[in-house]
């Protein structure tokens, strides 16, 4: 036991007490540890030191600085924290994004349930109509934002030519700052409704028949149905979609910055936008990393609120 | 409450090639309790299942008395049922599952709160009605389960799948007898499915036994007991079950390898026969008693009340059920008897005669 342990050259338990170690041996050798395994586990923690640990602190220490270059710089502690919670644009743009995000929510929520309920349960339709639901997720950002762009269009798109010259309702998502939210917000909603709808039924596929025969002999309504049986048994997936949805649509960037650029105006300048635009545009690092830091804490704030209501009221 | 009248009904998974329950015709009477016994895979399910509307056969017509339900829906059919699981609305409280079949139904609330109460009284489950009942342990959940199906007083039947299985064997038999009160009661017809023969015979009015998809023997649990009409059922019935010994019919004479058992009075046609006796039946009788069956004693199972005595006659096992302490040695050559009126014929499985007394040979 001794030997095993010098020649692997690790840390043996049981050669601390030789007197016990010819006894104990078979127990020793369960608690024998051997600490080159810290190795192993090295590659990862430089990775993720060099990728999020050492740029998150650079944000942090930017934060409290104002940097006139990478030489001249004061320490100015939590001022760019009052400065940015104090400034209107990004009061306005919060707003706006949390508007954005509650609207994404109430919308693809239902809307996706709905798209799982009615979705095939089984024949030949089943992978017609997962690979047509899943499509919108297989496209990239900024290439939904390019379809959309020219889909939208009152001139040339399909959707805004309709809207302008079928329905007859001026729709010019460019000029009109109501359409630009529309169409981000439809934009949205085609975009990620699939993620939803596939979470969704993913977790009704998971109800044993006899859930439904059940109903079925309690002569439950098709409404009774799905609201007694479909849908507690839906709170799981959809804890997850809620957070998925939110995170996501609360730190949308590229898709309306690809159709409107922000605007028209400020119209859809999102949190993301804006802090794009201070720390990209104007460089203002150290109201940009504090800047960075609230929003972080807003979207940890808002997913441990969500996830809390979410998973308590199903006790 | 009517009778449930199944015609040329069967049904297949497969289009026909194979049966799960072959066609048949079949009457359930109206309030009494059956057992639907049958080992796993045999197709009581699915029978149950046609029953109340969740399968539509492949064949043949449902009748509730006189009208035909073939191809109405389970909502309309006025059934319970209490699947083999629990199966519960899992956010609602005890007292709302309970209320949920009669709410569909819109039965007046001053109605459903007297229904759910009595329900509740009966199962015990007084103490947990406000709570969710996805918080209490699976047996409790398939009480609950079983209180739904017995909520409503108009139905036809009320159709229990197995529904003990989950249940700790010691409520088992409470929950059994309260089922057999609440019959008593209401006068629901039952139809109870299991593959436990002594949950089947403890608990029904008439036994029907179902193997590979058809109805074998229906009867009372001792006719199905002292008479099997199918050698299937000798086997499943009983324990251990029937014994089953090749025999040659000769004349009229009954033949065990050289040794002659009893005669024959069906008229049956000479031929190779399998005679049927349960272990509880045969004696071992002194040597030379005739008419007798040379067999050797193998071993014994000594259960506490009794003794199971293994035998060999020629190279067929024989087991004769004995009483406690019996002096039986392993290797000792035994003659074993069969009394003549609790001794059948099976021919292809089926019953095809009973034994008869040798005449004037012996005793009887």
């Amino acid at each position: 036991m001794t030997v095993a342990g010098s020649q692997v050259g690790g840390e043996v338990v049981a050669a601390q007490e030789p007197p016990q170690a010819e006894e104990e041996a078979p127990r020793a050798a369960l608690k024998r540890k051997d600490n080159r395994a810290w190795w192993l586990v090295l590659p990862v923690v430089v990775s993720v030191a060099f990728t999020a640990v050492i740029p998150l602190m650079t944000v942090v220490n930017f934060s409290v600085q104002d940097v006139f270059s990478p030489v001249d710089r004061v320490f100015v502690g939590l001022e760019w924290f009052r400065t940015i919670s104090r400034d209107p644009e990004v009061r306005a743009a919060l707003v706006r994004t949390l508007l954005f995000s509650l609207q994404v929510l109430l919308l693809e929520i239902p809307l996706g349930v709905a798209l799982a309920v009615v979705m095939p349960r089984r024949g030949v339709w089943v992978s017609v109509a997962l690979v047509l639901v899943a499509l919108p997720l297989l496209i990239p950002w900024n290439v939904v934002g390019t379809i959309w762009q020219i889909f939208a269009r009152g001139d040339i798109g399909l959707g805004g030519w309709t809207v302008n010259n079928v329905l007859g309702i001026n729709f010019n998502y460019t000029l009109d700052s109501t359409d630009a939210w529309i169409t981000v917000l439809v934009m949205d909603v085609w975009h990620w409704t699939p993620l939803v709808a596939l979470l969704a039924y993913a977790g009704l596929r998971s109800i044993p028949e006899p859930y439904f025969q059940a109903a079925q002999i309690d002569g439950a309504s098709a409404w009774a149905t799905f609201r007694h049986i479909q849908l507690p048994r839906l709170r799981g997936v959809l804890t997850i979609a809620v957070l998925l949805r939110f995170m996501d649509s609360f730190m949308i960037y590229t898709e309306p910055f690809v159709v409107t650029g922000g605007g028209p105006g400020n119209a859809t300048s999102f949190l993301s936008i804006l802090l794009s635009k201070i720390a990209v545009g104007q460089f203002d690092v150290g109201p940009a990393a504090a800047f960075s830091l609230l929003y972080f804490l807003i979207v940890q704030v808002f997913c441990y609120v969500f996830f809390t209501v979410l998973t308590r009221s199903g006790r | 409450m009517a009778d449930i009248r199944l015609e040329g009904v069967g049904h297949s998974y497969d289009g026909g090639r194979t049966w799960a329950v072959k066609p048949m015709t079949w009457t359930w009477r109206s309030a009494r309790a059956y057992a639907l016994l049958g080992p796993s895979g045999c197709g009581k399910t699915t029978l149950l299942n046609i029953i109340s509307g969740l399968i539509t056969p492949t064949e043949g017509r449902v009748f509730f008395d006189d009208r035909d339900v073939t191809g109405v829906p389970t909502r309309g059919r006025d059934i319970a049922q209490v699947f083999q699981f629990p199966v519960l609305y899992e956010e609602m409280s005890v007292y709302d599952n309970l209320a949920f079949p009669l709410r569909n139904r819109k039965v007046p609330k001053q109605e459903v709160d007297r229904r759910v109460r009595q329900v509740s009284r009966l199962l015990g489950l007084d103490q947990v009605l406000g709570r969710r009942s996805r918080r209490l342990d699976a047996g409790r959940q398939q009480i609950v389960s079983l209180g739904r199906g017995l909520v409503r007083s108009q139905v036809a039947a009320v159709l229990l799948d197995e529904p003990l299985t989950v249940v700790d064997p010691a409520l088992k038999w409470t929950l059994r007898s309260k089922l057999k009160e609440i019959h008593r009661e209401t006068g629901h017809t039952l139809i109870y499915v299991t593959h436990d023969q002594t949950e089947a015979l403890t608990f029904a009015d008439e036994v029907v036994v179902l193997n590979e998809g058809a109805i074998v023997q229906a009867g009372e649990p001792s006719e199905l007991f002292l008479s099997p009409a199918h050698e299937f059922v000798g086997h499943f019935i009983g324990s251990p079950g029937m014994n089953m010994l090749p025999a040659e019919v000769v004349g009229h004479v009954v033949r065990v390898g050289a040794a002659e058992v009893g005669t024959t009075k069906d008229d049956l046609p000479p031929g190779p026969v399998r005679i049927g006796v349960r272990p509880e039946f045969v004696r071992i009788a002194p040597a030379g008693t005739s008419p007798g069956v040379p067999a050797r004693v193998t071993g014994i199972d000594r259960m506490g009340a009794y003794d199971l005595v293994h035998t060999l006659v020629g190279e067929h096992p024989v087991i004769a059920k004995t009483e406690a302490g019996s002096p039986y040695r392993p290797d000792a050559a035994e003659y074993l008897h069969f009394p003549a009126e609790r001794t059948f014929l099976f021919r292809d499985q089926v019953r095809c005669g009973s034994l008869a007394p040798l005449d004037g040979r012996g005793p009887a």
